[in-house]
């Protein structure tokens, strides 16, 4: 029952991220959000693996950090105004 | 037994997931900001996959779980630096009541 509730409070954190991602003031305030949700999901698939008991979770875990990276390596690059394969 | 240790991992890392996102709202600055959010975020969800490890023992879910958490200590910390470097010469703003700013000089 512990379980559910971090899970719940780890879902009430990636809507305060959704709120930083809509009311943010600057661009790279929005790519900040979105890189701190892509990091918050692992933890939500980290606690799923111990509330259902489907071991194929961890595999989306890892899958969803790397393209977490090269997503916001991507929006990096283009912030400095950069052509992607410069 | 494993599962109280494991247990004591989950809460101590959804509580730095709080407090990352709760800096995430709360302060003035984009660098701010960031600084708060993934240094915490990332302590918060290596705390996480590592109580998934002690929860697992040495199997194949634990051994990925533990292979994960030096990839994710690296890839965000590079990624941080990239985004706020790309930030910093896209031009954002610094906060008004900010008293240094070493990286313009570095930049001329």
């Amino acid at each position: 029952m512990i379980i559910n509730l971090l899970l719940y409070v780890l879902i009430g954190l990636s809507f305060c991220c959704f709120f930083r991602v809509v009311f943010g003031p600057s661009i790279a305030d929005r790519m900040v959000a979105i890189d701190i949700f892509g990091i918050l999901v692992v933890g939500i698939c980290g606690l799923l693996i111990v509330r259902t008991g489907r071991l194929f979770l961890i595999d989306i875990a890892i899958a969803w950090i790397i393209l977490s990276f090269i997503g916001t390596i991507t929006l990096a690059k283009y912030l400095t105004g950069k052509k992607l394969d410069e | 037994m494993n599962n109280t240790i494991s247990l004591i991992f989950f809460i101590i890392g959804v509580a730095f997931d709080l407090f990352g996102c709760i800096g995430l709202i709360r302060l003035p600055d984009v660098y701010n900001r960031l600084q708060s959010a993934t240094k915490s975020v990332t302590l918060g969800t290596c705390s996480i996959l590592f109580g998934l490890f002690i929860k697992f023992g040495f199997s194949a879910i634990g051994m990925k779980a533990l292979i994960a958490i030096p990839l994710l200590f690296f890839v965000s910390t590079v990624a941080a630096h990239a985004l706020v470097r790309g930030s910093y010469i896209f031009g954002t703003k610094l906060w008004d009541e900010t008293i240094i700013d070493d990286y313009k000089d570095v930049q001329k």
